[in-house]
């Protein structure tokens, strides 16, 4: 059978609405806020941690508001306010890709490779308080800050009731049950990052969107709270994690962490239904553990790609996203060399089967792993010798081989497979003789 | 059906069926297994010879190598080798009054995550599939009797368990938070196959449940300060304390060993 060698990428923009990070969204109206899907980048090493918080809030920015549990009070220095293209950037280097290859002329000599590939995108200062009002309800506005478009404000609190009402009170719609999800924050000494928009100074930074909010601090804690953005969640969220270490791949340390299916030849006709294919393949995934795994979809040393869904990002990129020990002169690694692994984690969590926050370790494996899905495309020209006959039945092999490998990735049922693979569907194997006998 | 006398066959029935359950439904790689059992065998074997023991069997290296399979996860071909190395080694010279008192493959795996960032222990590998931990439940209950050392384990889990349930309590978490922790192939592994280990572990049985108390708790001490897989630590960083308890109580009446147990002592190492 012919393959050939893969050429250059293309990438596919299937991009979804998605909203949020792992705290809670608290609108300041009663508008219905989306809170289903987000993406995050942790850049770690030692106890040095820098968190990105995607989000891509489509509602009034006056309705936005965010609250994340932090570790420490952190000085105005180590928040800072990124670029949207840094986590897009990490998003096209990292999809899920489909890899297209051509078989050639069976009847010639040479064989010509040809190519295209595809990317799947995924889905992916407070205002003034009284201070004595604060105080008698436990709560202390610790520092505030106006940082880029966001007003933020650190708080410790003594007791969750009296946080839950000092942010009712200052204005932010909290979820049902909130006081209950910030317990356990407030025992363990937390602290909790409060953002909202300043609309005066989103307006001067003339975006249209939202930034990503950035913080830096140490702690070892290598974790994401997930649990307060499942109090106003209706339903599974999904959350794409990249997580940049040093020495390797970074899985979950109390879920199941689990590699997606990949290096299969699937059907052609999943060029034009990626996007519908690829989320079938992760919900049967994710359902084939108990709801309850980490779907690992990227691990790659950030010096190179193979294949490449969009180049790597650069040390100036990775700089902004918070990677602080690459050495910054020119030529200082050779492919594959950079002490740097990004590892794309997607996650989708509820209530019911992530009753604690994400927990995480590095690993030493350095093993690289992508979420590939292979188009093999017939020859389709005309085949005049011997061989061709040969050729024609390897190929109803495979095209039924691809079948059964789509309905198991996707649990598509036969029908949408066999209507989409048209006529390149040969039908079902030709049964012995003797099967017909006795039936 | 008539089992084996010796509980160490049982041990690795078991441990051998996680192991293929790893190769055939986890992610467990297929080079890792033959690199440790090789190392483990033939170091078993070295030591014999150049400190002149009478050969006391392979039964204790293959549970040695089973263990380590299961837990110790490598980036690089040597990162198993050498734990096989210094699990087995670790038998021969880390001892006290003839006694090793380190969990063979508790201190290759301690060993190498201290040396190498390349080796891991992934505690979740197993997931949380109910019949999985059932399985293994089940089956860790019955070698754990059939050594009769299930106060070691049982102790470890019931400590363990309260301390768990108690810090749970204090954070006002639910209680499918308590559930989730205790699901852990791993922690049931840990519990019924490595502390339950009777070559170290103290030899009076109350001392062998302040062992498993003092175990517990510092894994719960080093839980709260985020250390990753804390059971297993623990039981490192304790291990040393078994011959100051058996010299503690060496004056108590030892219990008397089953006969089953007593071919496993005997044959140590």
């Amino acid at each position: 059978m012919r393959t050939a060698i893969c050429g250059f990428v293309l990438a596919l923009s299937a991009a979804h609405p998605a909203a949020a990070f792992c705290g809670f969204f608290v609108g300041k109206a009663d508008s219905q806020l989306f809170n289903k899907s987000s993406q995050v980048a942790i850049v770690r090493d030692g106890e040095h941690t820098v968190i990105t918080m995607g989000n891509d809030f489509s509602g009034e920015m006056n309705e936005f508001a965010l609250v994340v549990p932090v570790p420490s009070v952190l000085s105005r220095d180590q928040i800072h306010v990124g670029e949207r293209r840094l986590l897009e950037r990490l998003d096209a280097y990292s999809a899920p890709r489909l890899v297209e290859y051509s078989d050639g002329d069976p009847c010639a000599v040479r064989r010509y490779p040809a190519m295209a590939l595809g990317a799947m995108r995924s889905h992916v200062a407070a205002s003034p308080v009284a201070e004595r009002a604060a105080k008698a309800l436990g709560v202390t506005v610790e520092a505030a800050y106006t940082v880029g478009e966001y007003d933020i404000v650190l708080l410790s609190a003594n007791q969750s009731e009296g946080l839950e009402i000092w942010l009712r009170e200052s204005g932010y719609r909290m979820p049902p049950r909130a006081a209950a999800a910030l317990a356990p924050y407030i025992r363990q000494q937390m602290k909790f990052f409060v953002a909202k928009v300043n609309l005066k100074e989103q307006r001067k930074t003339g975006f249209q969107q939202l930034r990503p909010i950035q913080i830096a601090f140490d702690s070892p804690r290598f974790m994401l709270p997930i649990r307060l953005g499942m109090a106003n969640a209706d339903g599974p969220q999904d959350m794409i994690v990249y997580a940049v270490t040093r020495n390797g791949r970074v899985e979950s340390s109390n879920y199941q962490t689990v590699k997606m299916p990949s290096d299969v030849e699937v059907p052609e006709f999943v060029q034009r239904e990626f996007g519908d294919f690829y989320q079938a393949t992760f919900a049967k995934a994710w359902r084939g553990h108990g709801r309850r795994a980490l779907l690992t979809e990227y691990v790659w040393n950030m010096g190179f790609c193979d294949p490449c869904a969009a180049p790597p990002l650069d040390q100036e990129e990775l700089r902004g996203l918070g990677v602080f020990w690459l050495n910054d002169q020119p030529g200082a690694y050779h492919m594959g060399g950079m002490p740097l692994t990004l590892t794309r984690l997607h996650v989708r969590y509820d209530s019911e089967h992530f009753p604690e926050d994400l927990m995480f370790q590095q690993t030493g494996d350095q093993q690289p792993f992508q979420g590939r899905y292979i188009l093999r495309h017939p020859y389709r020209g005309e085949i005049s010798c011997a061989a061709g006959s040969e050729y024609r039945k390897e190929l109803d092999v495979r095209h039924r081989q691809e079948a059964a490998t789509l309905a198991s990735l996707t649990g598509w049922d036969a029908a949408r497979i066999h209507a989409g693979m048209g006529s390149d569907w040969p039908g079902e194997p030709q049964q012995p003789w003797w099967k017909t006998i006795w039936r | 059906m008539r089992l084996p006398k010796d509980a160490r066959w049982l041990q690795i029935a078991f441990l051998a069926s996680f192991l293929i359950l790893g190769l055939l439904a986890r992610d467990f790689p297929l080079w890792h297994a033959p690199l440790v059992f090789a190392a483990c065998l033939a170091t078993q074997i070295a030591c014999e010879r150049i400190l002149r023991r009478k050969p006391a069997g392979l039964l204790s290296p293959l549970i040695t190598s089973l263990g380590l399979t299961l837990l110790l996860r490598a980036g690089a071909w040597w990162v198993p080798v050498l734990a096989g190395v210094l699990a087995i080694g670790s038998k021969f010279t880390l001892r006290v009054r003839g006694r090793h008192f380190f969990n063979p493959a508790n201190f290759g795996l301690c060993c190498l995550m201290l040396i190498t960032p390349r080796a891991w222990c992934s505690p979740t590998q197993w997931g949380e599939g109910a019949m999985v931990l059932l399985w293994i439940l089940v089956l860790g209950c019955a070698v754990a009797h059939r050594a009769f050392r299930s106060d070691v384990s049982l102790a470890f889990l019931g400590s363990w368990t309260a301390l768990r349930a108690a810090r749970v309590l204090y954070l006002g978490q639910r209680v499918p938070v308590l559930m989730h922790q205790l699901a852990s192939g791993s922690l049931l592994l840990f519990t019924f196959f490595m502390i339950s280990d009777p070559k170290t572990t103290p030899r009076a049985p109350a001392a062998r449940l302040l062992f498993a108390a003092i175990v517990a708790s510092v894994a719960f001490a080093l839980q709260l300060r985020f250390v990753q897989n804390p059971i297993v630590w623990a039981l490192f960083f304790c291990a040393p304390l078994v011959p100051v308890l058996d010299a503690l109580t060496s004056n108590e009446k030892k219990e008397t060993l089953p006969c089953a147990l007593q071919s496993v002592v005997s044959s140590s190492p």
